[in-house]
């Protein structure tokens, strides 16, 4: 399958009073066409700055480095109104809070009419109200709706409405920034199977941005795990959930409760704070298997099976470690409130 | 784990209703606004030691249930007697009194604490409210124990900082300190942990589980979140739309859950197991606006197994037509639309519906046949054209019952022989009158 | 027992430096405005705390060693910024003056603010008919032109408070009392749904006791903007007073305002100082109130503040991990 987005070691930083914070440090990933890829860690990973970051979405004062390719083109050095264009019909992009984006004076209609007029201009009226209303229906909102204000919708309408108003673009990748956090359970998982039926309703892929393990097993293609402005492990989702390689990725695992919980397990300590990160491999502070040769060597990506990828000295390169490096280390004492 | 069978507290027909403001004009011809029945007709025991879990999505009612218990919402009709004593009608000092017996634990702790105090002085305000301690130096050390007991240690480190100098975690475990320093012997603790990282939620849950020990604390555990209350809870209680559905041992709920509603929730909780995906038989639709509940059995319009006597009505004629028109193209829906016409006439619940127009039979029948094994149509019980219109009418709802049912007792007709038996005869005798 | 005391001093210092914090920290444009504010302030401050020094004469003295000053003298020496028709000297009346319009305003704000914010708690906080009344009351007021109000209120006062400097600040009071009220009134309002303040029900507490030490903190922190924005506003209230001949009678102080409309006629046969001068006086001190109260605004306002952003610089010198961890 070819990738419809490919990200080449992507800085984004932004600068503050007290120095770079180093939001996300050397990512790369692929999307393939239609797959719906995972994007998960704690928060103050780096997830949210990565996902809007791709789609040159950056608050003020940040800067961006490498490479994020899309249909040949590098979208971080390009210039913003070829950008703004492209966001929408190639790009689109779904917030946590559906009823913020709304505007509460416009009626759902107008949402639609104003997203279409503005990207494909050429689209009479009649048009627009076809492709609105089937946009709205495969998402479950009937045509009589149509013509209400966003504060007649529950919660679950709303933000199914928001995923149409970016469908009905027909865009080629959707970045979903935490998408049902504030909703319930049973609405959530609606949502979801929605979102993991993109690729056979309008063939679009999906960049999946949550801090829930659940949600990434049952509804992602692949999954990659964040830590600290990097990539920790990148990989099928089935592969990961069943042998996570990366420390980080069976902890969060085990830390996650769920339904087959018989103990709680918890990650000592917090992410690390990004103007300063830990040296060597960022998650070393925290990890229990951590080695003499983690916090001395930023960690080298390797692929320990063909499609997987991990950042850890667990995996070598051997030729990398120096001597003695893979002896245990002293894991640093964490105060047991030090958390996030 | 589980209480030593001593009751705490006795809730008994408890109701909470929040009267909404009507429109301006509503107001100005002195209309009152409808009400809202955020618990209606609640009635359970917590026994000492215990915790109970009160399970529920948003609009269930689980938090204004936990409010009303605190006396911070007051009750519109019923009772809640605590450590035998009736609490609902006290007097504001008598109540401040029992204060001192029963804390809360906010969902946010982002918001929970007052940004202008330090930890020091929000931690220790209890005490000076009651007049527990004598002079600051004996609050600054009382508190500085408490803060090690939740885990702030050295407490000298987080005595003098600000909330928003610390973490989630961290001011949530300064918010379960502000709530044991008065030793309480019920906490309600509403969502603890749901604001919080996964990597740090098992954390404060387990420095739950130790004080309860320690402390000798009985909890109510408002949560939305199944997977922490199977962990947590001893008892669980599953509220929709202000009532218990479903309430009985853990295990048992967990094991064999009885509500279609239970069964649902249990099935939607995303779980990180590669081998699941998401479930396809999830119930439609959300939590209907508890102004305006549903007739019979709040849950009947979402629930796949529901029949005759559920409460079938008006309004679930028309979610049924919009579902229908949801999946249609835009030709065949306007056309019916404008054979059907408007659909407001539908929004008063009623068991009786007179649409204009003949071809609204043609339609129904039309969606009958598509779709037989909807539990609408159970519903039904005749619909007849006359002189230009359909009537068509639904049986009369039968009221759920919370009755025993092995080890749980459930809300619902499923379990309910009478209603069974009520719906069979309807069954049989049906058709038309 | 000394050592809990210097903690307690150190803790206390730590408060003010936290509430101190935005200030200390505010950058650019709000930075210059503040501090070009707070300067011209200060001016006017030491000019009124030291106007018997600085002041070569009394406010309304026309003559010094039984000789009689000239009229209408031009700028110059002897009265640096020259003499009105009454024979004043034009710079000691605006150093008297500045005396003036700081009382005034600094009382009216005083008794703007005790009377204000209390009942916007109060109403805020409890709701109910109360809150009712008092709303109508303050939105009846202001319906009325702020001026005209004063007016009325010093026309009314001035018959039976003597002092003219209470009656001004009184008759400009009533045209602010409004303000605050709202806006903490409908701070409170929001403040109130907080969780900690239901925190603090569930506590206990007692609710003035929560009004004082979990609402009145969280709600103050506006104030001192529309303080120094309405002290601004104030002034021009004063002075407006002073030139319909309703505020501080010449009898009783020098004010800028009286001095302006008695220039008028002068300006007409080409004497510009007399009017010239006390009316930069005016502007002066207005711009500076104002330069304070919106930088202040900036800088405590979240909405308005923004960051301060360094450039972000990718060539930084990387983390250096510390090869010693290898050594045996």
């Amino acid at each position: 399958m070819s990738a419809v987005l490919e990200v080449r070691n992507l800085r984004l930083w932004y600068g503050t009073a007290r120095g770079s914070v180093r939001a996300v440090d050397g990512v790369s990933l692929e999307i393939a066409a239609g797959s719906v890829l995972g994007l998960v860690g704690e928060s103050g990973c780096g997830k949210s700055t990565l996902g809007r970051g791709i789609l040159g979405l950056l608050p003020e004062g940040a800067r961006a480095d490498g490479e994020v390719l899309y249909k040949g083109r590098n979208l971080v050095t390009m210039a913003p109104r070829e950008l703004r264009r492209l966001r929408g019909p190639d790009l689109g992009l779904i917030f946590q809070e559906p009823m913020t984006r709304l505007n509460p004076l416009l009626r759902i209609e107008d949402h639609f009419r104003e997203t279409l007029e503005q990207h494909e201009s050429k689209l009479t009226d009649d048009a627009i109200r076809r492709r609105s209303l089937d946009t709205l229906g495969r998402m479950g909102i009937p045509p009589t709706r149509f013509r209400q204000y966003p504060h007649e919708f529950s919660g679950g309408m709303r933000q199914r409405i928001m995923i149409a108003l970016a469908l009905v673009l027909r865009p080629s990748l959707l970045v979903a920034d935490e998408p049902t956090t504030s909703l319930d359970v049973i609405v959530e998982a609606q949502i979801l199977r929605i979102l993991a039926d993109l690729k056979a309703n309008f063939d679009t892929a999906l960049l999946l941005i949550t801090h829930n393990l659940g949600i990434v097993a049952e509804a992602c293609d692949r999954v990659a795990v964040m830590y600290a402005g990097q990539i920790a492990e990148e990989g099928p989702a089935r592969d990961v959930f069943a042998e996570p390689k990366h420390p980080y990725t069976r902890e969060l695992l085990r830390s996650t409760i769920s339904l087959e919980t018989t103990e709680l397990h918890s990650i000592p300590g917090a992410p690390p704070n990004l103007i300063t990160p830990p040296t060597g491999c960022r998650f070393h502070p925290r990890c229990p298997d951590v080695m003499r040769v983690c916090p001395a060597r930023d960690p080298i990506e390797t692929r320990p099976e063909p499609d997987r990828r991990v950042l850890c000295w667990l995996y070598g390169p051997d030729g990398d470690i120096p001597p003695g490096g893979t002896e245990p280390a002293e894991r640093e004492r964490i105060a047991l409130a030090e958390e996030a | 784990m589980s209480g030593n069978g001593e009751v705490l507290v006795k809730v008994d027909g408890l109701k909470t209703y929040y009267s909404i403001r009507g429109s301006f004009l509503d107001r100005l011809v002195g209309r009152t606004g409808a009400a809202v029945r955020a618990v209606d007709d609640v009635s359970l025991e917590l026994r000492k030691g215990e915790v109970l879990g009160l399970v529920g999505e948003s609009g269930s009612g689980k938090t204004t249930l936990g409010r009303t218990l605190l006396g911070l919402v007051p009750a519109t009709d019923g009772s809640v007697e605590f450590e035998g004593r009736e609490i609902t009608r006290l007097s504001e000092h008598d109540r401040r009194l029992m204060r001192r017996r029963m804390q809360i634990v906010f969902q946010d702790p982002h918001a929970s604490l007052n940004p202008a105090m330090t930890i020091a002085q929000a931690v220790g305000h209890p005490l000076e409210i009651h007049g527990l301690a004598k002079g600051r130096e004996e609050v600054r050390l009382r508190v500085a124990d408490v803060l090690e007991r939740v885990g702030l240690a050295p407490a000298e480190q987080y005595l003098d900082k600000y909330p928003s100098d610390l973490s989630g975690g961290q001011k949530q475990r300064a918010v379960i300190a502000r709530a044991i320093i008065l030793n309480p012997v019920l906490l309600v603790a509403d969502e603890p942990v749901s604001m919080l990282d996964m990597s740090v939620r098992a954390k404060i849950l387990e420095l739950m589980l130790a004080l309860k020990h320690d402390f000798d604390l009985t909890y109510l555990y408002i949560t939305h979140d199944l997977a922490t209350a199977k962990f947590f809870c001893d008892r669980i209680a599953i509220m929709y739309l202000g009532r218990i559905v479903e309430i009985g041992p853990s295990e048992a709920i967990y094991e064999d859950p009885k509500h279609p509603y239970t069964q649902a929730l249990l099935r939607a909780i995303p779980e990180p197991d590669p081998r699941r995906t998401i479930p396809r038989d999830l119930p439609r639709g959300e939590v209907p606006d508890a102004a305006r509940p549903p007739l019979g059995c709040s849950f009947h319009p979402r629930c796949p197994k529901a029949f005759e006597v559920c409460g079938w009505e008006s309004r679930d004629l028309k979610e049924l037509l919009e579902r229908r028109w949801a999946g249609m193209e835009e030709a065949g829906f306007e056309d019916e639309q404008a054979s059907v016409g408007s659909l407001e006439p539908l929004d008063d619940p009623a068991t009786h519906a007179r649409m204009p127009g003949g071809a609204v039979k043609a339609i129904l029948d039309e969606a009958r046949a598509e779709d037989p094994a909807e539990p609408f149509w159970t519903g039904v019980r005749r619909i007849e054209s006359a002189d230009g219109h359909v009537e068509i009418d639904w049986h009369e709802p039968v009221a759920p019952r919370l009755l025993p049912s092995g080890q749980v007792e459930v809300e619902c007709h499923l379990y309910d022989e009478e209603a069974l038996a009520e719906a069979e005869k309807r069954r049989r005798s049906g058709i038309p009158r | 027992m000394a050592a809990t005391a210097i903690e307690r001093l150190h803790r206390r210092s730590l408060g003010i430096r936290r509430a101190l914090g935005p200030i200390a920290e505010a950058r650019g444009m709000a930075r210059g405005m503040l501090w070009t504010g707070a300067g011209i302030t200060l001016v006017f401050v030491l000019l009124a705390i030291f106007a018997p020094v600085l002041s070569p004469y009394g406010f309304d003295q026309y003559q010094a060693g039984g000789r009689r000053f000239a009229q209408l003298a031009h700028p110059g020496h002897g009265h640096i910024l020259g003499t009105t028709v009454q024979s004043t000297d034009v710079l000691s009346r605006i150093v008297w003056g500045t005396q003036t319009e700081l009382e005034v305003v600094g009382l009216a704000l005083a008794f703007g603010l005790v009377i204000g914010v209390p009942l916007g708690l109060i109403a805020g906080y409890f709701g109910g008919l109360f809150d009712r009344a008092a709303v109508l009351f303050m939105d009846a007021m202001f319906a009325f032109p702020p001026l005209l109000l004063a007016i009325v209120i010093a026309f009314l006062l001035g018959s039976s408070v003597s002092s003219g400097v209470l009656v001004a600040a009184l008759a400009i009071t009533i045209t602010y009392v409004p303000q605050y009220f709202r806006v903490v009134r409908n701070h409170v309002i929001s403040v109130r749904e907080e969780p900690y303040v239901e925190a603090a029900r569930a506590l206990g507490a007692k609710p003035f006791t929560i009004l004082r030490k979990y609402v009145f903190f969280n709600v103050v922190q506006n104030v001192p903007v529309i303080a120094t924005l309405n002290a601004a506003d104030a002034v021009l209230t004063l002075t407006a007073l002073g030139f319909l001949g309703y505020g501080v009678q010449p009898t009783q102080g020098a004010e800028w305002g009286y001095d302006v409309s008695r220039a008028v006629s002068d300006a007409a046969s080409g004497i510009w100082w007399t009017g010239l001068f006390p009316g930069l006086a005016i502007v002066l001190l207005v711009t500076g109130l104002t330069l304070v109260g919106e930088g202040l605004n900036e800088t405590i306002n979240p909405v308005l503040r923004k960051r301060s952003i360094r450039r972000v610089d990718f060539a930084a010198p990387s983390l250096e991990p510390s090869t010693e961890i290898l050594e045996p």
